[in-house]
């Protein structure tokens, strides 16, 4: 016997691997930005160690990032087109229209990361993290890939049209850019600073950068997962209330 | 389990200041077909919403196959099933997949619906486009296999919303075979339809609802005796014609300023054969001529005095 939340990864999975876009968005584009930062313009940063070891924390972030739009859309084309409701009125555990997507959406980011730190490594990435720390890459990319998704379902689940759930989802692949995903925020100017500084995105990649480093800093780490459990719980309960009250 | 399908009284729902439904009061014998008539924004699809536990109402009691739609939502949605206004198909998966996962999600064991899924798309003549991705589909194909969808777990009340609109005329009739099938094994059916002649042609028993309203409810047959029968309209050049005319067809009604007269008839060739001849005894001839048969705004101008233009404002 299949249990319902099988039932709908397997068709979520299905879809991404029948959507070409999808597959290109979530894992190409990562890849793309990575060779274009690290081959075209890493040289132009100086950030007091090889390029390749300074984005890639940040890169593994965008990654992530990357993968949500085309959840979004998705989520948004179930709830316009009737799915949603074909579901909600089957005996079927409601949750696991949404845990399909989210489980889904988790698989093509971890299908992202595994890529970049592929090429991260033919491009000279040299890390110093045990097998621990690495396991704590994992934990924080996956937990960040869940509390994201989260909010990515909820906010595919409000909007009005497929449209706006891919335009709601732009600030996500814009944000890493206002973080220190790229460039050590202490060379950007007044008020991008701050605002690099407190926002959440630049713990997370902090934490993945003494990971990675073998030096993880709980000054990092506690904030970092603070902000994940706190974007997945808002995320969660948008989006389940979304998904009750929206027929 | 009682004779009656569904039942719903005194329903209202409100969304801030705009009244859906207004006290819905409705009941539905076991194995037959209601159709819920109206246009659009009457509340059509929020009754159906209601009946079928999607959203809940501000007052009111519902009981779908005996169970409470609010307190027993679970055993209401185990013995219903639902095809939404718009064809709820996954468009990256094909037909047979989309009948799978219908099957999964019902949970019927592997070796049984693989038979269900065969049944099915034999049944709705969708074998052929089996394997190939819904995206290609035609509109009458979703539908069918929506509908097909619907049946996987073999719901003994089944509701359609507008399963029709959209479709063209060969779709249409094939839709209304399907549903006739339906009945015969024993389903019951809720329906709402824009159109006067589907509720004519598939109906026991019809509501039609206006502004969240019931303004009437019946058989087919009683609905229409309210309503002004099929017609001839015939327009004249002139007072004089239209005079001689009214004279010699006293069942009839004139409007002088169309200089227009309105002859019942049943619309066949030979009451009309017969008009026609009466008028050419007399000499006369009529600018314009045209057969009219009730449709749904005649029912809403005879019902509620306006037409479906106003009531869906």
């Amino acid at each position: 016997m299949k249990s319902p939340s099988m039932v709908m990864l397997r068709r979520n999975v299905k879809h991404i691997a029948r959507n070409p876009m999808t597959v290109f968005n979530a894992v190409l584009m990562p890849v793309v930005v990575m060779l274009m930062f690290v081959y075209v313009f890493g040289d132009a940063f100086s950030v007091g160690v090889d390029y390749v070891d300074y984005a890639t924390p940040g890169l593994l972030l965008l990654a992530v990032c990357y993968g949500l739009g085309s959840v979004a859309v998705s989520v948004n084309s179930d709830m316009t087109k009737g799915i949603i409701n074909r579901f909600k009125v089957m005996d079927v555990p409601r949750s696991a229209v949404l845990t399909g997507h989210v489980i889904a959406s988790l698989l093509t980011n971890l299908l992202a990361i595994a890529a970049i730190i592929g090429v991260a490594f033919l491009l000279g990435f040299s890390p110093s993290a045990s097998a621990l720390d690495w396991l704590g890459v994992i934990g924080v990319v996956a937990l960040l890939g869940f509390a994201a998704g989260w909010l990515t379902i909820a906010l595919g689940l409000a909007a009005k049209s497929p449209e706006t759930a891919g335009l709601a989802s732009v600030p996500l692949v814009m944000l890493p850019f206002f973080s220190s995903a790229i460039a050590p925020t202490d060379t950007m100017g007044p008020g991008v600073r701050q605002f690099a500084e407190y926002q959440p995105f630049t713990p997370i990649i902090e934490t993945l950068r003494g990971l990675l480093n073998g030096t993880p800093t709980a000054g990092d780490v506690v904030p970092a997962i603070a902000w994940c459990a706190g974007i997945a719980l808002v995320g969660y309960l948008w989006a389940s209330s979304t998904f009750t009250k929206r027929a | 389990m009682t004779t009656s399908a569904i039942t719903a009284s005194g329903l209202r729902k409100a969304y801030q200041d705009t009244v859906v439904l207004d006290g819905i009061d409705l009941e539905v014998p076991a194995g037959t077909i209601f159709s819920l008539l109206g246009p659009n924004g009457a509340g059509k699809t929020t009754t159906v919403n209601v009946l079928t536990t999607l959203i809940k109402a501000d007052t009111g009691t519902v009981r779908v196959a005996g169970y409470d739609v609010a307190t027993e939502a679970k055993a209401v949605r185990a013995a219903i099933g639902v095809t939404g206004q718009f064809a709820a198909v996954d468009e990256l998966l094909t037909g047979q997949e989309n009948l799978q996962l219908m099957v999964d999600l019902n949970r019927i064991p592997t070796g049984d619906g693989r038979k269900v899924v065969a049944g099915l798309l034999e049944r709705f003549q969708l074998t052929e486009s089996a394997q190939k991705p819904v995206s290609t589909y035609s509109g009458g194909m979703r539908r069918k296999l929506d509908l097909a969808m619907t049946l996987v777990g073999n719901p003994r009340i089944i509701f359609l919303d507008e399963p029709t609109t959209g479709l063209d005329p060969r779709s249409r009739r094939t839709m209304w075979a399907i549903i006739r099938d339906l009945v015969a094994d024993g389903v019951t059916i809720f329906l709402t339809t824009q159109y006067l002649d589907e509720a004519d042609q598939l109906a026991d028993r019809v509501a039609v609802l206006d502004h969240g309203r019931l303004v009437a409810q019946g058989t087919p047959d009683e609905l229409k005796r309210q309503i002004p029968g099929t017609h001839v309209r015939l327009r004249f050049s002139t007072a004089e014609e239209l005079d001689a005319a009214a004279r010699i067809m006293p069942e009839s009604t004139r409007d002088d300023d169309t200089l227009t007269l309105q002859v019942p008839s049943d619309g066949g060739t030979k009451s009309v054969r017969g008009l026609l001849d009466r008028l050419d005894e007399y000499a006369l001839s009529a600018e314009e001529f045209s057969v009219r048969t009730p449709d749904l705004d005649d029912v809403f101008l005879a019902l509620t005095g306006h037409t479906t233009e106003v009531a869906a404002k």
